[in-house]
């Protein structure tokens, strides 16, 4: 007799929806064993990092505004994932559609018509973000260079060019040597809900929208899921691979640049230290977690916020490290990896008696054949 | 067996384009050197090049290097010129040597004029370069192992905080609350560091080998999880108990024969023993990859895992032990960056070096001496971005701190040199 590893023929709803929620309870009583080891009252912190978070309309906005940016670096990541390209660049995608904005709101705002001012920043931000993902696309592309490594290394190029544009030339010239640029026209902001919560809400709901028709409903989408799920399919029935690589990354890049705009027009309103703080890298979880879907990376982006925003409460209001928050996405993702093989894999014991030896495939006998 | 002949093919059909780039580019870089440096130096300007560290009797024999900063900047010059003509005309036996030299003839040129009227401690120079290289090539040397068994591992920047983190508590309890000696508290650090990133390591092998989740989410997991409990920890203990982030450097030793040595001695020979102890790293990694039954195992299970399993090798140990080691090395270049360098944990001291360590080992073509070169080349441009303000060079210091990352880009890209990955890197492997 013997456990085995089997390969779920379906996935069931409940399994679907039961293995995440399980996932999240040993993430928490990780943490809670975190929280527990350094002498803090787990059920406390926890309930006061939710209130934290979602406790209030105020905290409801500040989770919101942590949340535009995992929404959006999420759904770039998610498109590009779709197809099987890893791109880990949505950080520097992200800092370049930041510093375009930046520069059409301090050097070619006056020179435009005010109500043009900010559709201006996000076209050219989200282009910088488009074309700096380009690059790594077409290298993948054409010349069959692994994007991972690229995406990866282009983030610190993006994340040095940016420091060095606000430490350097950009710098405020009335800021007292304080590494920044000039506060924004107020053409440039980007109108607020409310609280500091602001229009990209509204791009990144519209974004997942817009996505989840295409993926779902159009040629475009449709031969995105082919290349994902099957390439060598997706080249028997002539799709152009390296197109819809180009494209698909433009997309991505793209939106990660808006996540970007939407940084420095809405939260900020001007470029300074604090662009680049990981979103980048915690989209990729968003992504994951969401299964890719459009609709889920919001969600998964709210919730993910939400841990940031309290882990930020609770050491303001209890002194705990704010880094709890962080703990807890790393944590959530283990339980997860490992309840994704349960959703695709079952355990069974299987007995084995003398006519159960395997047929020729599990065995291997049909390689051998071949 | 097709794809291999259309790898050969591609090559040479690149080979020509490339060494005719290659001579273009030597021919540009002496008339650079000539626009950029030569024309705007005056013709009396002296440039000097300081030989030794300190007032040493025994090294005060090496003199100082005194140019004509103007007439060295033409040689130069006409040096690069020179290969540039006789890469277009003959063409170099060895393209990147030649690629490799040029690039040297560029940054001495670079020197000698930045050093116009001054003078500039090379040794002392190269001295910090290859100390800020130790943590990149030890980063590299644990991508090596975990790629040439097909394991891409972008978890370093984690193992290595990581490393750091619990070599300073760990050393500074031992130090500092059970009062143990200081080579002993220094040896506890160093070993509770190993054992973390063997932890690390055998995690990602567990989801990236045993459960076939992809090797770039779980790396991603694995850093995002290192960041968050070492910032939670340091937030939470160190900064309330400093005693616990205090467990001293260990001192220099000079190697007492080759520490004598001019230049040579006092570059590579005076230093605390975690540097050795990465010389040592390197040559053995070296020959075991290549002179060991395990070296030959890992190399077949990286480029094709479906014919060493049919020999008999077990993938998955092999993998496992790979990604294992490759993590105890990724957090020595963090405890060494505690115990060694700065002698207390920061939570942002990695500061992006575990993914320098992999652009190291791609630029060396993942093998452990070129990862090295790779990281010396990184650690000085390191080093040299710290001296351009003292040298008053209107040169930002992050386009020096970029170079790593471009460079690797274009190497990956097969402008120059070639990258020759494992054939199955990232791959997991599916038994039958």
């Amino acid at each position: 007799m013997r456990i085995a590893f089997e390969k779920r023929e379906s996935v069931s709803h409940t399994v679907r929806v039961l293995v995440p929620l399980v996932s999240l309870v040993f993430a928490l009583a990780f943490g809670a064993l975190l929280l527990l080891f350094s002498g803090a009252n787990p059920g406390v912190a926890y309930a006061a990092m939710a209130r934290g978070a979602f406790g209030s309309s105020r905290a409801l906005a500040e989770t919101f505004v942590k949340a535009i940016p995992l929404m959006l670096t999420g759904l770039a990541v998610a498109v590009a994932f779709r197809m099987l390209f890893w791109n880990i660049g949505a950080e520097g995608q992200l800092a370049m559609g930041g510093l375009a904005a930046t520069g059409v709101a301090l050097f070619v705002s006056e020179g435009l018509p005010s109500w043009s001012v900010l559709p201006v920043a996000i076209l050219v931000g989200t282009l910088a973000g488009a074309v700096w993902a380009a690059i790594p696309a077409a290298l993948r592309a054409y010349l069959g260079v692994n994007e991972v490594i690229t995406t990866l290394m282009m983030n610190y190029v993006a994340i040095l060019l940016v420091s060095h544009m606000y430490h350097g030339p950009w710098r405020d010239p009335a800021g007292y040597g304080f590494p920044g640029t000039a506060r924004f026209p107020e053409t440039a902001w980007l109108p607020r809900l409310y609280g500091r919560a602001h229009f990209g809400l509204l791009f990144a709901v519209v974004a997942a929208a817009v996505l989840w028709f295409v993926l779902q409903r159009t040629k475009l989408g449709f031969e995105l899921r082919i290349v994902g799920e099957n390439p060598e399919a997706a080249r028997y029935i002539g799709i152009d691979i390296p197109r819809l690589m180009l494209v698909a990354m433009l997309v991505s890049g793209g939106l990660a640049g808006l996540a970007g705009v939407c940084e420095v027009t809405g939260v900020m309103r001007r470029l300074q230290q604090g662009l680049t703080v990981g979103h980048g890298y915690t989209a990729i979880i968003v992504a994951w977690l969401a299964q890719l879907n459009p609709w889920a990376v919001l969600l998964v982006g709210f919730l993910l916020a939400g841990l940031l925003v309290g882990g930020d409460q609770i050491q303001m209001a209890m002194g705990l490290p704010a880094a709890v928050g962080l703990v807890l996405q790393g944590a959530l993702l283990f339980p997860m990896l490992g309840g994704a093989l349960f959703t695709e894999y079952r355990l069974r014991i299987v007995r084995t008696t003398p006519e159960d030896v395997g047929t020729p495939e599990e065995l291997g006998l049909d390689e051998a054949r071949s | 067996m097709t794809a291999i002949a259309e790898r050969i093919g591609a090559r040479h059909g690149t080979s020509r384009t490339r060494s005719i780039t290659y001579g273009i580019l030597f021919l540009v870089t002496g008339l650079a050197i000539i626009l950029l440096f030569a024309r705007p130096t005056a013709p009396a300007q002296i440039s000097t090049f300081d030989l030794t560290v300190r007032a040493d009797p025994r090294l005060m024999l090496v003199p100082q290097i005194v140019l004509p900063t103007r007439l060295t900047l033409y040689v130069f010059a006409a040096l690069s010129a020179l290969a540039g003509v006789w890469q277009l005309v003959a063409g170099f036996r060895r393209a990147n040597w030649a690629l490799g030299g040029v690039a040297l003839i560029f940054i001495v040129a670079f020197l000698t004029w930045a050093t116009r009227d001054g003078s500039l401690n090379v040794v002392s120079l190269l001295r910090t370069a290859f100390l800020r290289s130790v943590p990149l090539a030890l980063a590299a040397l644990s991508g090596v192992l975990c790629e040439r068994s097909a394991v891409i591992n972008i978890s370093i920047e984690g193992m290595m905080l990581m490393g750091a983190f619990v070599g300073a508590i760990m050393g500074s309890l031992a130090l500092n609350v059970l009062g143990w000696s200081f080579a002993v508290s220094q040896g506890f650090g160093l070993l509770s560091a190993l054992g973390s990133g063997a932890l690390l390591g055998l995690l990602l092998a567990v989801l990236s080998v045993r459960f076939k989740v992809d090797q770039i989410i779980a790396g991603t997991a694995i850093n995002i999880l290192a960041t968050g409990v070492t910032s939670f920890f340091s937030a939470r203990i160190l900064s309330q108990y400093r005693f616990l982030n205090n467990p001293g450097i260990i001192p220099p030793f000079a190697i007492p024969v080759l520490s004598a040595i001019p230049i040579i001695g006092p570059v590579f020979f005076d230093h605390n023993l975690l540097v050795y102890v990465m010389m040592v790293l390197l040559i053995g990694i070296h020959v075991m990859l290549w002179y060991t039954v395990w070296g030959l195992r890992t190399r077949s299970v990286g480029e094709h895992p479906r014919a060493a399993d049919t020999l008999g090798i077990d993938v998955f140990r092999n993998r496992y032990i790979n990604v294992t080691a490759g993590g105890m090395v990724a957090a020595l270049g963090g405890a060494f960056l505690v115990l060694a360098s700065v002698g207390r944990f920061d939570r942002l001291m990695t500061a992006g070096k575990g993914f320098i360590g992999l652009a190291a080992m791609i630029f060396g073509n993942w093998t452990p001496f070129g990862a090295f070169g790779a990281a010396t080349i990184f650690g000085f441009a390191d080093a040299l971005q710290t001296r351009l303000a003292i040298l008053r060079v209107p040169i930002p210091s992050q386009f020096l701190l970029m170079t790593p990352y471009i460079v690797t880009i274009i190497v990956l890209a097969g402008v120059v040199g070639e990258a020759n990955p494992p054939a199955a890197d990232g791959q997991p492997y599916e038994k039958e």
